[in-house]
């Protein structure tokens, strides 16, 4: 297992880097900082000055160079919105986006897997019909339009929710209810399919010949066989959002990670988005392991391959 | 009134309704068996051997299925008028059952002692009890160092090892019946006979009834006391096993006992009688796969030895068996024929030349003068290409052979010579059956006049009476044809009637080879004798 890890964080560390070479030349494409946060009618002299402040009169190679330098230390340059280290800024944004993430992955999990065993014990039955109906409409109904009507219908029409903002746990409502909506609708095919398939195997054969429960059917002996495709795809689905739930939080103006990149492009705040790439980047890789530390916990098969 | 029966089934008939109607699987079939009897249900596949077992069990789901008429009477209870409740607490206690393919019937994510143990625990054992009986039972059905075992998967036991596994959990609880359908149709053969004597010793032991589904004669022969041979979802003959082999009623029974392996004479080569002239030598072939060397260790890279020293030469119209178990090297061997794969050290000749040292071209020529089967028609046949486009795909690829607007005809004659219809030529290959299907493998082999051909598995997919139809046309066209074949095998009995030379090999090594009569009638090696003594040939109880 150590030997893994070890392997897979080589590997990871390899797509990181290229994945912030690409981000730092790709961030320059768009203009230079200077064109927004000056007046128009700002002097020759004071775009050299700001240049020069935030070291962006050097050649690209030298700017990449001490980025590089920069780290290794552990410094990711300042921010031109905020004028705070880009760090700080990507880490007070992140545990909001966090925590979205780590209340909605739950609710989703525990539904779907629900909902898609109790679908898949009698396929083409009533239940089964209108639970893949309704988790049809769920994983294709986009989120903007949801997050609107909810805001509409919850927030102006019956006043019972906050339209935007954070504060109290009723702002977390909404977000976290549209959220949920399309991984469900996902999840609940993922595991549907995935439990009809277990659910015809041999194995199950045999546990009904033993005298084995129906409940225990369904929820020892197929659930954990058909868990590593759920696996795959929740864990995927979390990473989405770790990686900013970007339609989400600027609907609802929460100040997460997502909107906060979207924010810093619009800006040309690169050294936030250099930043704010590497937390998700690194919050995704730890994301990778414990899925596959998942898996080998799930699977023997994989334990001991 | 008399005792009643332990399990009788009486006029059972069942239907499951499909896209292209309503198939009777089972079609007012009655059997019974008593304490301490077994009672073997024979049949090929789709003949509805299981479905009756099945339903025993209410593993039939109905809907979709329909049980139409008919009784389940487990010791003059219907089973079929009781509670699914109550036949869940029949199930594993009163009646077990075990199934075919003993990896895919075992969970793969949990520990076999666990496992044993559910059966157990479901009908109200204490934990700690099951958890030590588990392990006895393990040590009963032969598995060493059970106590170590029990904590292991499924994966990491042998074929054999997970049957007898299915075998501990079936009878933990002592039941009065257990049913095995195909319960070795999924082992070597060796192991096989192993696993039928277990099962025979443990009924001995607990005087329990037994119920043996099986397509296989010599599986009847070892271990039933009656049986009921079924067509078409129909029970065609039943009576004691020694009548019914013996002097067989009806005649699908006939051709059934008839198709099996091993009843007619060795085939004498006669082209080696008249001076042998070698086709195919293989000289001192060799095959190691190498695992990965590790980084930063000094430890030498592990290898396999899949073929270690192989010889054997294969003269012009000869036939060579070559028999081993699953993971004996004998597909290695195969797909180094082939051109698959290249060995590791040693020469391959045909017709005198090295195979291994031939330019791309020269390559090219020879593969058409060396032709495949495989084992499973279905894959290797493409479903999205019609007969026609199949058995001719060869004169494509090898332009210049045979112009174009002679495909056509070329195709129907090919299709006769195999024994279809011209007309087969427009359908697809899932519009055949298994037997068709290899046939149609066949046509498209002789398409370019091969002079070797080479069957891996060739007949081990199919029913027994299809296999002899697929050898007899094999035979035919080594008359007709001249044609030299090397077939694998993993089944003595059949190699013994079509091959004219045999290889045995065992773990990767040539352990025996000669002419066949001389490998069955006096065989050497430990290994070729084991496996004699497990293959199913009887001749004295089946020369009818």
């Amino acid at each position: 297992m150590g030997n893994f890890i070890y392997k897979r964080s080589l590997q990871s560390l390899l797509s990181l880097a290229l994945l912030i070479i690409l981000v730092f030349f790709l961030a320059r494409l768009t203009g230079s900082p200077a064109d927004l946060y000056l007046p128009l009618d700002a002097t020759e002299e004071m775009r050299d000055q700001f240049n020069q402040r935030f070291g962006f009169d050097d050649p690209v190679y030298v700017q990449f160079g001490r980025f590089v330098v920069g780290l290794l230390q552990f410094d990711l340059g300042e921010s031109i919105q905020y004028s705070k280290p880009a760090v700080q800024v990507v880490l007070q944004a992140f545990p909001t986006t966090l925590m979205l993430a780590a209340i909605t992955m739950p609710i989703v999990i525990a539904v779907a897997i629900v909902t898609g065993s109790l679908a898949a014990f009698r396929p083409g039955g009533m239940f089964d019909r209108i639970a893949s109906l309704i988790s049809l409409i769920g994983a294709s109904t986009p989120n903007f339009w949801i997050a609107i009507v909810g805001v509409i219908v919850f927030a102006v029409w019956l006043r019972v929710l906050p339209t935007s903002g954070t504060g109290t746990p009723w702002h977390w409502v909404l977000p976290i209810a549209v959220l949920c909506l399309r991984p469900t609708g996902v999840l609940v095919q993922v595991v549907r399919s995935s439990m009809i398939t277990a659910l015809s195997s041999a194995y199950v054969k045999t546990a009904r010949a033993k005298g084995v429960r129906s409940r225990a059917i369904v929820f020892v002996h197929a659930l954990r066989n058909a868990l590593l495709p759920v696996i795959t795809v929740a864990s995927d689905q979390a990473a989405g959002i770790v990686n900013g739930a970007v339609i989400v939080e600027t609907v609802f103006g929460f100040p997460g990670i997502g909107k906060l990149m979207i924010d810093s492009v619009l800006l040309r705040d690169f050294a936030v988005i250099q930043a704010a790439v590497l937390v998700t980047a690194l919050a995704v890789f730890i994301i990778n392991i414990v899925v596959d530390i998942t898996y080998a916990l799930v699977d023997p098969r994989i334990r001991h391959s | 009134m008399s005792e009643p029966r332990l399990l009788e089934v009486k006029n059972l008939s069942i239907q499951f309704p499909t896209r292209k109607g309503i198939v009777h699987a089972v079609n007012d079939v009655s059997w019974s068996v008593d304490q301490g009897e077994t009672l073997a249900i024979l049949g090929e596949s789709g003949s509805g051997k299981s479905v009756s077992a099945s339903a025993v069990m209410n593993l039939i789901d109905t809907p979709p299925a329909v049980i139409s008429s008919g009784q389940i009477l487990f010791r003059g209870r219907d089973l079929l008028q009781a509670s699914v409740e109550q036949r869940r607490l029949v199930n594993g206690k009163n009646i077990s059952m075990i199934f075919q393919d003993p990896l895919a019937a075992l969970n793969p994510v949990y520990p076999v002692g666990w496992q044993i143990a559910e059966t157990m625990l479901v009908h109200g054992i204490a934990p700690d009890t099951a958890r030590r009986r588990a392990i006895d039972l393990l040590g009963r059905v032969g598995i060493s160092d059970p106590e170590r075992r029990a904590q292991d998967y499924p994966h990491q036991f042998s074929g054999g090892q997970r049957q007898r596994i299915m075998i501990a959990s079936a009878i933990a609880l002592q039941p009065d019946l257990l049913i095995a359908d195909e319960p070795t149709s999924a082992l070597d053969v060796t192991v096989q006979a192993q696993v039928l004597d277990l099962m025979k010793e443990l009924q001995r032991e607990s005087g329990m009834g037994m119920v043996i589904i099986t397509h296989d004669l010599g599986v009847v022969e070892k271990v039933a006391d009656k049986v009921v041979v079924m067509q078409a979802g129909r029970i065609v003959e039943a009576g004691e096993v020694a009548k019914v082999l013996s002097q067989p009623s009806n005649p699908y029974t006939q051709r059934l006992l008839d198709a099996v392996p091993g009843r007619h004479g060795f085939s004498v080569n006669k082209a080696a009688e008249a001076g042998p002239t070698p086709l195919l030598e293989v000289r001192n072939v060799s095959k190691v796969y190498f695992g990965r060397l590790k980084l930063f260790s000094s430890a030498p890279q592990p290898q396999v030895r899949a073929v270690d020293d192989a010889s054997f030469t294969l003269s012009m119209g000869e036939t060579l068996g070559i028999v081993g178990e699953s993971g004996s090297g004998k597909s290695t061997l195969a797909r180094m024929l082939l051109g698959l794969d290249v060995p590791t050290a040693g020469s391959i000749d045909f017709d005198g030349k090295d195979l291994l040292k031939l330019s791309a071209a020269e390559t090219f020529k020879v593969r058409r003068r060396m032709q495949f089967v495989f084992q499973d028609p279905t894959a290797s046949l493409n479903p999205r290409m019609t007969v026609q486009q199949i058995v001719s795909e060869p004169w494509a690829i090898h332009a210049g052979v045979l112009p174009k607007q002679q495909w056509g005809q070329r195709v129907a004659e090919l299709l006769h010579k195999v024994g279809l219809l011209p007309e087969h030529a427009e359908r697809y290959p899932h519009q055949f059956s298994g037997g068709q299907r290899q046939r149609i493998a066949i046509a498209r082999s002789l398409a370019l006049q091969p002079e070797l051909i080479v069957c891996d598995e060739a007949v081990s997919a199919l029913d027994v009476s299809i296999q002899a139809q697929i050898i007899d046309l094999l035979k035919e066209l080594r008359r007709e044809m001249g044609l030299s074949y090397v077939f694998i095998a993993h089944d003595l009995a059949l190699v013994r009637d079509f091959a004219t030379s045999v290889v045995v090999m065992y773990q990767g090594r040539i352990v025996e080879q000669g002419p066949t009569e001389q490998v069955y009638g006096n065989p050497q090696h430990d290994y070729t004798r084991r496996l004699l003594a497990a293959s199913k040939v009887h001749p004295g109880a089946l020369a009818a």
